[in-house]
Parts: C-alpha cells; sequence; structure tokens
C-alpha cells in the first residue's frame, strides 16, 4: 500500500501579527499532521493560539495576520502558492469551518435555505433545484426537525442549538476533506452541546471527514477526537492518542491543566483543585527556553531556560510526542487527593442553622395582552413554587439550563425583583417582597452578590480601591483611613497585591477582576453570598484559583455561598447541596452526594449524561435529549420535564403534576415514577471495566 | 402591521397640530403688526388700527388658531397677507417646483451614495476608502452658497453654458432643464457626502462581522460577498437616513433657491417669514411637518421589510 498524503499538514509553521508594536509571533513553529478521517482535538486557554492556528488552515488571517515561515499543505499543496480563485475553490469546497456563534455567523437578513444552496451552486455547480434537494437533505442530516420549513426560515428563528447545526449542515454541503471546528459548542447548554457532539460524532462516520477540533473543554475533545494536542502559548506542547495523553500526561502543562478541572466525580473533600500559578508570558517576550518554564514546577535552570525544546516522541508510543526535556524524570501521574474524612463533614453539616430558608417561592410575570390591560394577557411564571434551605457556611449551588428560572431567583434574592408570593427568610427577615430600594443597611451587608462578567461588574472610570471602600463606607459606615486600610486588607483575602487598589480594572486580567468582584462582595461581611456564574467566563486555571478562593473564604468567614452554575463538574465539586432546576421548578433538590447517585430525576440524569467528562476511562451513559425546553409562556399542565422525559411512563406526566418523594436524607424528587424504581437506574457514570 | 400605520398617523397627527399651534404663539410674540406690513409706512395709525379689526387679529390667540384650524380642515388654507391671493394659489405652484428639484437631487443621491459608500466601506482604509470619505468631507463641509457661487462663477461667467438664474420663465426644453442643472448640483455636492459617510460607516461595521467571514470561507467570490451578503446588511442602519433626505430636499433649500431665484418652497417660506405672512407660514410649516413624518414612517416601515428580525418578532 502507498502511503497516503495526508490532508492537513503544517511544517514548522510560524504565525505572526503585524500591529503597532511591531511583529507578535503568536505561533513560532507548529507541526501536525492530520490524516483522512482523523480528528484532532486542539485544546489550552484563551490566547494559546488555538484559533489562530485554525485561521491559518483555512488561510484566512485578515490584514494583521501572516504566515512568515514554513508551510501549510493541505492535500499535499502549499496553500500559501494558491490563486485566490484556488482558494475559494477549496474554502467551503473541501475545507469548511464550523465556528463558535452560529448565531453571528449566520446572515440575519438571509434565509437559511439561500445559505445553504450557495455552497454546492458554487462549488459543484449544482442547480438551483438541486441544490435544494441537496440541503433539504443535509438538513434532515443533521437532526433538524422539519427540513422544509427551516429552510424557508431566517436564522433568529431558530434555536441556539438549531442554529449551529444548520452551521454544520452548511460545512457538509460539499462533502469537505476536512472541517474545521472552532469552540462549536461553547455558549450552548449542556445538554444542547451534547446533542451537538453526538451529531459530530455521527456524521464523522459517514462522511469520513478530518476533523480539526478547537475547544477550551477537554471534556467536548474526549467526545469527539481520536487525538489531542495541547497548546500552550502558540506552541504544540503535547500531542498524541486522546487514550495515551490522557493516562500518561507528559508534559507539566497538560497536568497542570487536567489538575485544575473538576472532573465530575470529585468533590472538594477528596480531590484539591491545583490552579498552574503564574500567567502565559506575553507573546512579544518569549523566553529563549522552555515557553512555560515560568510556570513549571519542575523546571530545571539552565537545562529547561537556555534552548528551544525540540518535540520528542514519548518512549515506546510512536505516536505519543511531547516538548519536554523532563518528560522521563516525571513521576506517573496521578491526580492530586487530600485525605478527610467525610463523615466529619456532615456532621459538621447538620449542626450549622439555617441561613436562607426559601418557601414555595413564586414569581410570575403579566404579560398584558395590550398596552391598557384588558382582558387577555398570560402569565408568564418564572419561579413556580421553589422550596430551598443553605445552612450556615454551605455552598448550595442551583443548576439547570438557560431559562429555568436561577437568574430570576437571584434577582429575586438580591431584591431586583420582587416575589409574587411565598417567603425568602435571610436569618429572621422575610426579605422576599423587599425590593433592593426598601432594604435597610443591614440586610444589603448580609447578603450581597457576584457576576458572571467582572468586565461589566467593575466601573472602568474608579480605581479597584475605591470601589471595595465604597462599599465599606455604605454597608459597614466606616470611612476614610479606616476605609481604605480594610480595603487592602481585603485584597489580600483575596489573594491580590494590597497596592492593587490603585488600578483601574482595565489594569486588570479576567482573573483578578473577578478576585476584586468577591473582595467588593466581602466588604460587608455578608452571611449569604449569592454568585451567579461566577467562573463561567474564566480560564480552567483561574477558575480553579477562583473556586479555591470561594472555599477558603467561605471556610474563614462562615459564609454561605449561593452557586448558580450550568457546569455540573463545577457543581459536583464545589456544592454541599445541589437544587435542579427546569422551568421554573425546582425538579430535585438534595445533598450532593444524593443528587448526583442514584435515584435521580430523569432530568438530572440527562444533565449528567450530558456533561463531557475529561477522563476516557470513564464510561457514561448517554441520554440525548429531544426537542428543546418549552416555552415559560407554555408550560406543561403536568411535570415541566414531560414533554422532553426519556423515561416517561404514560399519560399521567402529561396530565398530573408529578409528588414529590422524600427520603430520610432529605433528598427530594419530584417525578412520577416510584422511587423504589428511580432507585434502581444504574448511575450515569462508571469506570470502564478493567 | 395595520397598529403601526394606525400609532404612526396618530403621531402624524398630534405633531402637526403641536407644531402649527407653537408657530400660531411665536408669530405672536415677533415684533411689527401684520397691518401696517400690509399698508406700508405712510398709513396712518388709525388705517392700522382698522384692519387690524377688520382681519380679527386682536382676538386671542387661541381663538384664531382655532379658527384657522376649522378652516384648514374644510380645506382653506387663508389668505395670503403678501401675495394678496389664497396660500393655495401659491403653496402648490411652489411646492411643484421644488419637488422637481428634490425629486432630481434625491433620484442622484441615493444610487451614488450606495456604490459610493459600499466602494469606500468594503475595504476600509483603502486608497478608495480614504479618497470617497475625504471628498465627502469636503463636499459637505462647503456650505452651499459657496458652492453655489463656485458654480455659478464657472458654469455661467468663465464658460458660460449654464444660465445662472433659474426662475423658471423660459419655456420648455433645454433652456428650462437647464436652469435645473446648477441648483441640483449644489444639492447633490451638500448632501452627498454625509450619506456616503452613514453608507460607508454602516458597510464598515457589516464587513467586521462573523457572517462576512462565513461567506468568505464558504469560497464566494469577493464580489458575491458583497452584493449577496454585505449589501443588504449594510443597507438596514442608513435606510432612514437617506428617506430623511428627502426633508432637507424638499423644506431645507432655502439658500439655494435664494441664489438661484428658484421660484420654490424654500423661497416662499423665506419671503412669508420676512412679511410675516402668517397663512402662509403656516400652511407651509403642514406641508413641511407632513413631508417629514411621512417620510420617517417610509422610513421605519422599508427599515422593517430590511429587517426580518423586526419582521418576524
Amino acid at each position: 500500500m502507498t502511503q497516503q498524503t495526508p490532508v492537513l499538514e503544517l511544517q514548522n509553521a510560524s504565525i505572526s501579527y503585524f500591529t503597532r508594536a511591531g511583529e507578535i509571533n503568536v505561533v513560532p513553529d507548529l507541526s501536525f499532521k492530520l490524516e483522512q478521517g482523523e480528528a484532532l482535538g486542539l485544546v489550552g486557554e484563551s490566547g494559546c493560539g488555538k484559533s489562530t492556528v485554525a485561521f491559518a488552515v483555512m488561510s484566512y488571517l485578515g490584514g494583521a495576520g501572516r504566515l512568515t515561515s514554513g508551510r501549510i499543505l493541505f492535500e499535499g499543496r502549499d496553500m500559501s502558492s494558491m490563486s485566490a480563485a484556488e482558494l475559494r475553490q477549496i474554502r467551503g469546497g473541501k475545507m469548511a469551518m464550523v465556528y463558535q456563534d452560529p448565531m453571528s455567523s449566520l446572515n440575519p437578513v438571509m434565509r437559511i435555505g439561500q445559505q445553504l444552496i450557495e455552497v454546492p451552486i458554487i462549488h459543484q455547480g449544482a442547480s438551483k433545484k438541486e441544490a435544494r434537494i441537496r440541503a433539504l437533505h443535509m438538513l434532515k442530516e443533521v437532526n433538524l426537525p422539519d427540513p422544509e420549513s427551516v429552510f424557508e426560515r431566517y436564522p433568529h428563528q431558530l434555536s441556539g442549538g438549531q442554529q449551529q447545526r444548520v452551521v454544520i449542515a452548511m460545512a457538509l454541503m460539499a462533502e469537505p476533506s476536512l472541517l474545521v471546528m472552532d469552540e462549536p459548542t461553547t455558549g450552548l447548554d449542556v445538554t444542547v452541546e451534547a446533542a451537538v457532539l453526538d451529531l459530530v460524532r455521527r456524521l464523522r462516520q459517514v462522511h469520513n471527514s478530518a476533523i480539526v477540533f478547537i475547544s477550551h473543554n477537554l471534556g467536548t475533545v474526549v467526545r469527539i477526537c481520536d487525538r489531542i494536542g495541547v497548546m500552550y502559548a502558540g506552541e504544540l506542547v503535547e500531542e498524541g492518542p486522546i487514550s495515551e495523553v490522557f493516562r500518561r500526561p507528559s508534559h507539566p502543562y497538560t497536568r497542570g491543566l487536567l489538575n485544575c478541572i473538576p472532573a465530575l466525580g470529585s468533590d472538594k473533600h477528596s480531590t484539591p483543585l491545583v490552579p498552574i500559578p503564574g500567567q502565559v508570558p506575553p507573546a512579544l517576550h518569549r523566553p529563549k527556553g522552555c515557553i512555560f518554564s515560568s510556570r513549571c514546577a519542575y523546571v530545571v535552570q539552565g537545562r529547561c531556560t537556555d534552548h528551544r525544546i525540540p518535540m520528542e516522541h514519548v518512549r515506546d508510543s510512536g505516536r505519543h510526542r511531547v516538548q519536554c526535556v523532563r518528560y522521563d524524570e516525571l513521576d506517573p501521574y496521578r491526580r492530586p487527593t487530600t485525605a478527610t474524612s467525610a463523615a466529619a463533614v456532615a456532621a459538621e453539616e447538620r449542626e450549622a442553622d439555617s441561613v436562607l430558608e426559601i418557601e414555595h417561592l413564586r414569581k410570575i410575570y403579566h404579560q398584558a395582552a395590550s398596552i391598557f390591560g384588558g382582558e387577555g394577557g398570560y402569565d408568564v411564571k418564572a419561579l413556580n413554587d421553589i422550596s430551598l434551605s443553605a445552612k450556615r457556611g454551605t455552598t448550595l449551588a442551583i443548576v439547570g439550563e438557560s431559562g429555568c428560572g436561577k437568574s430570576t431567583l437571584a434577582k429575586v434574592l438580591t431584591g431586583l425583583e420582587e416575589a409574587t408570593s411565598g417567603t425568602v427568610r435571610l436569618e429572621e427577615t422575610d426579605i422576599g417582597k423587599l425590593s433592593v430600594e426598601k432594604r435597610g443597611t443591614e440586610i444589603k451587608r448580609k447578603l450581597q452578590m457576584v457576576f458572571q462578567n467582572p468586565d461589566s461588574t467593575l466601573n472602568p472610570s474608579h480605581s479597584v480601591g475605591y470601589a471595595i471602600s465604597r462599599s465599606l463606607r455604605r454597608l459597614k459606615r466606616i470611612g476614610g483611613r479606616q476605609a481604605r486600610q480594610e480595603a487592602r486588607q481585603l485584597m489580600e483575602t483575596v489573594k491580590l497585591p494590597a497596592d492593587f487598589v490603585m488600578r483601574k480594572p482595565r489594569q486588570l486580567s479576567g482573573g483578578q477582576k473577578q478576585r476584586v468582584a468577591i473582595a467588593r462582595a466581602l466588604a460587608g461581611d455578608p452571611d449569604l453570598v449569592v454568585a451567579d456564574e461566577p467562573v463561567s467566563a474564566l480560564d480552567v486555571s483561574v477558575q480553579a484559583a477562583i473556586i479555591n478562593l470561594l472555599m477558603e473564604i467561605q471556610s474563614g468567614r462562615d459564609a454561605t455561598l449561593l452557586f448558580i452554575s450550568h457546569d455540573l463538574s463545577v457543581v459536583r465539586y464545589l456544592a454541599d447541596r445541589v437544587a435542579v432546576m427546569y422551568l421554573g421548578k425546582v425538579v430535585e433538590f438534595g445533598s450532593v452526594e444524593d443528587v448526583f447517585n442514584p435515584p435521580y430525576h430523569p432530568y438530572t440524569e440527562a444533565l449528567l449524561s450530558a456533561v463531557p467528562i475529561p477522563d476516557p476511562d470513564l464510561q457514561q451513559k448517554r441520554i440525548i435529549l429531544e426537542g428543546s425546553i418549552p416555552s415559560v409562556t407554555d408550560i406543561p399542565k403536568g411535570c415541566p420535564f414531560a414533554t422532553r422525559c426519556p423515561r416517561k411512563i404514560g399519560e399521567i406526566c402529561d396530565t398530573t403534576p408529578p409528588p414529590e418523594h422524600r427520603t430520610a436524607s432529605g433528598h427530594r424528587i419530584l417525578c412520577h415514577i416510584p422511587l423504589d424504581e428511580l432507585k434502581h437506574f444504574e448511575p450515569v457514570i462508571s469506570t470502564a471495566a478493567e | 402591521m395595520t397598529a403601526f400605520f394606525a400609532k404612526r398617523a396618530g403621531y402624524l397627527l398630534l405633531t402637526m397640530v403641536v407644531v402649527s399651534f407653537a408657530i400660531f404663539t411665536i408669530m405672536e410674540f415677533t415684533p411689527g403688526q401684520v397691518a401696517r406690513k400690509v399698508l406700508g409706512p405712510f398709513a396712518t395709525q388709525l388705517q392700522v388700527d382698522m384692519l387690524t379689526e377688520e382681519m380679527g387679529l386682536n382676538r386671542p390667540v387661541v381663538v384664531r388658531y382655532l379658527e384657522w384650524a376649522g378652516n384648514v380642515l374644510q380645506g382653506d388654507l387663508g389668505r395670503s397677507t403678501l401675495y394678496k391671493q389664497p396660500v393655495a394659489n401659491v403653496l402648490w405652484d411652489r411646492l411643484g417646483n421644488t419637488a422637481i428639484l428634490a425629486a432630481i437631487a434625491f433620484a442622484i443621491i441615493v444610487p451614488a451614495s450606495i456604490i459610493l459608500g459600499v466602494a469606500a466601506g468594503m475595504r476600509e482604509a483603502s486608497l478608495l476608502d480614504r479618497t470617497i470619505s475625504i471628498g465627502g468631507i469636503v463636499t459637505t463641509s462647503i456650505p452651499e452658497f459657496a458652492s453655489g457661487v463656485f458654480l455659478v462663477s464657472i458654469f455661467v461667467i468663465w464658460l458660460g453654458w449654464l444660465p445662472g438664474t433659474s426662475t423658471l420663465n423660459t419655456g420648455g426644453g433645454w433652456p428650462l432643464a437647464s436652469q435645473l442643472v446648477l441648483p441640483v448640483a449644489v444639492m447633490v455636492l451638500y448632501d452627498l457626502g454625509y450619506v456616503v459617510r452613514m453608507v460607508r460607516a454602516s458597510m464598515v461595521e457589516v464587513m467586521t462581522r462573523p457572517y462576512i467571514r462565513t461567506a468568505i470561507l464558504k469560497g464566494l467570490s469577493f464580489r458575491d460577498v458583497i452584493l449577496k451578503h454585505a449589501l443588504r446588511n449594510a443597507m438596514i442602519a442608513p435606510f432612514t437616513v437617506i428617506l430623511l433626505q428627502i426633508n432637507y430636499l424638499v423644506t431645507g433649500v432655502v439658500v439655494v433657491e435664494a441664489v438661484f431665484a428658484y421660484p420654490g418652497f424654500g423661497r416662499l417660506i423665506l419671503e412669508a417669514g420676512l412679511s410675516q405672512d402668517v397663512a402662509v407660514i403656516e400652511a407651509a410649516t403642514l406641508v413641511a411637518v407632513f413631508i417629514t413624518v411621512m417620510a420617517q414612517i417610509i422610513g421605519d416601515f422599508g427599515y422593517m421589510l430590511l429587517n426580518p428580525r423586526i419582521r418576524f418578532s
């Protein structure tokens, strides 16, 4: 058999951006090969050059970017020597791309069908009619319900998951031999993500395209790819088959990444998260030696820092490569563990008193039929009979997909919205109907908030110190020097240099800004901190550091944390109690061990099966939820989950609201299926049989 | 859709009432008596008082406004004190003349601004972009009277190709058409640069959008990317602005008409204003408000048609 030309080959590719500051060499020297039908996952934190590589492969670096040396070969042909017309033929025809944000990647004023049929018309010279048939066929292949109607729609009339399916369909229209996917599931809900990943896996088998799959999430790469490449500061530091890289991570950075991800199944009592210290060196000042040396625990001055580290094959493996001189000297990789007795923790929790008690909380928005009110209109039940409680010094996590009501809950707690009925007791005060203007300083002091996006939370024109000391003045009634002094202390509490009080938000990184936001929330010594997705905009190593910080502060100050998140791995790791929300209802509530093990609510089970786990050795049940969440204006009469439930038992689910099962440990499940039967569900995650 | 138009029509009526009443009140506080203007400087005070009485000008302003409004509703726009004939006789003629100018100018401005704006915006900071942008700023920043004088000195005095005034007195054919060239040229020069810049800005914005990247990476030619994917998106934002140019072209060309002695709507307003001809000013105002609001309604409607996100929400 003759050796096949690889679909894609990068030979010592060096990519630079030319800016006013001069040439920035973001990717100094990158080589890899991709054979027909192979899928390579490129992972790394933001700014490591993943997307640059993706666009370089498409020969689309914009005005400022250029391939300065090396070659990018597509099916054996050097892309930089191609004419514009040749390039056009290849783009969309032989290589296609799937983008991060499907909504903005589709033309908002063109119908879906129009955008799809362009591809075969340009590349295969198809007639409009043929193109239409192909497009409809493709829409069906990506599992879109009713292709005919989707064909006629505009992008904004589809949900995010449907839009991404359309983008995938568009990419596959010309049967490309290479598919470049740049964070295709980032920003999608976990169940939608799972369905899209499942689709990509299936289509891979059918179409046999080679795939470059770029993601910051190691778990999604495990689901799709055969090989994984770990990128750091523009360099490929480790590359090899998925199973080998995960079993024997050889580069300290790969190990560092694995150590900062809470893998589903680990929790704060058994596994510490170990953030990678320091920051990525700026591309303008590349160290002479190993790029990771400044953050590496195994660094040896001289050997690691004097000259460029070559990419070597790991011993007794033909395909696993690593860029580290000491990989052979490192101990075999094991996830770090801590030994704390879980029983002691449980006992501790039982003694604590309740800080937050939510009972039968409802929040109903009335949508009037016309501007004059009058007859008609409809109610939107954003929160529908919520009962929860959180004990002092513990973490209560709220999980659910977008639109489940978790943010509305946060708004009611913080007083941005008033409850329609029910009670929200913070210690002894009912704050459900107290909007934030009506809350006294004492209540405001007790309850503080940390938001998702630290960029927009901090006023860009005030110094960080001013933001914190203003909270101190307002909440603790201290001023002047004392407030400034305390602001500096708070900075140290959140592990930032005290001198940072002088800085403006723009002088801080994302993680540092989130630390400031936490320091500000802590200013009044709150009893309850409501954190709405506080780590979901951060890179994994920063995320690990912030999670550690939250836990440390919590145990130091005995504060209660209400942690709202869509990331089940983080919730599993951090939470003591978990509430799973769906369509404004808590479908399951209990301690984290109870919720993450059978008996599950069928929705929890589906969520767990959707979480991408960065461990190829764990077996995960696959439950793909069909359809999308019903609109809150049209909540099913019976069980809210009945329309998508894979374990629906019959008509009763549609017609009658489900009963609540309670166990001795306080575990609550809202389901028609008897508890005994729920108990016999297989666990979603199990270790592969040896 | 019906609700949309009903609402807009309501706003239109309300605006017309408010503006016309405001004009009435303002005229009340301007110095000089109408009767004195009519009778001239040599009339006695008694004659002035008698005429004021006769015209009913000594009654309260609200009463006169209501009376005027009642007449307007019956189609009677009143009598011009300046032209000594019913307002309608003067108004429609003048408006017609201006409409001809406006229509020609608009027919040039719209395609020219779209072509130039798109050409400039499709490659930001290219030589073409720089040239068009700077040209646009230059023509827009030259005041109408100045460019009017420049053009007259070149084409009338130096080359002698075109007439210097446009009184529309000579018959049809080229002698008449030639009178329109210079006024239209001044209007286009003045207005085009602004619209081009709006279209360009929108185009530049659109070209940075991810869906343009999608179109390029689909393998479309640059021409198709521009014409099929960018153009329509780039037209959404400037569409309303383009339609609002109708306002300027119909009701704002006072200077151009004055420079070329063109018997149009702008000059009518100017003359009526100088002699406190309330009836003409009021009627002209109503027309101006009507045109402005209508342009806006059409603009909003077109915006809806261009943008499916609004159409289907």
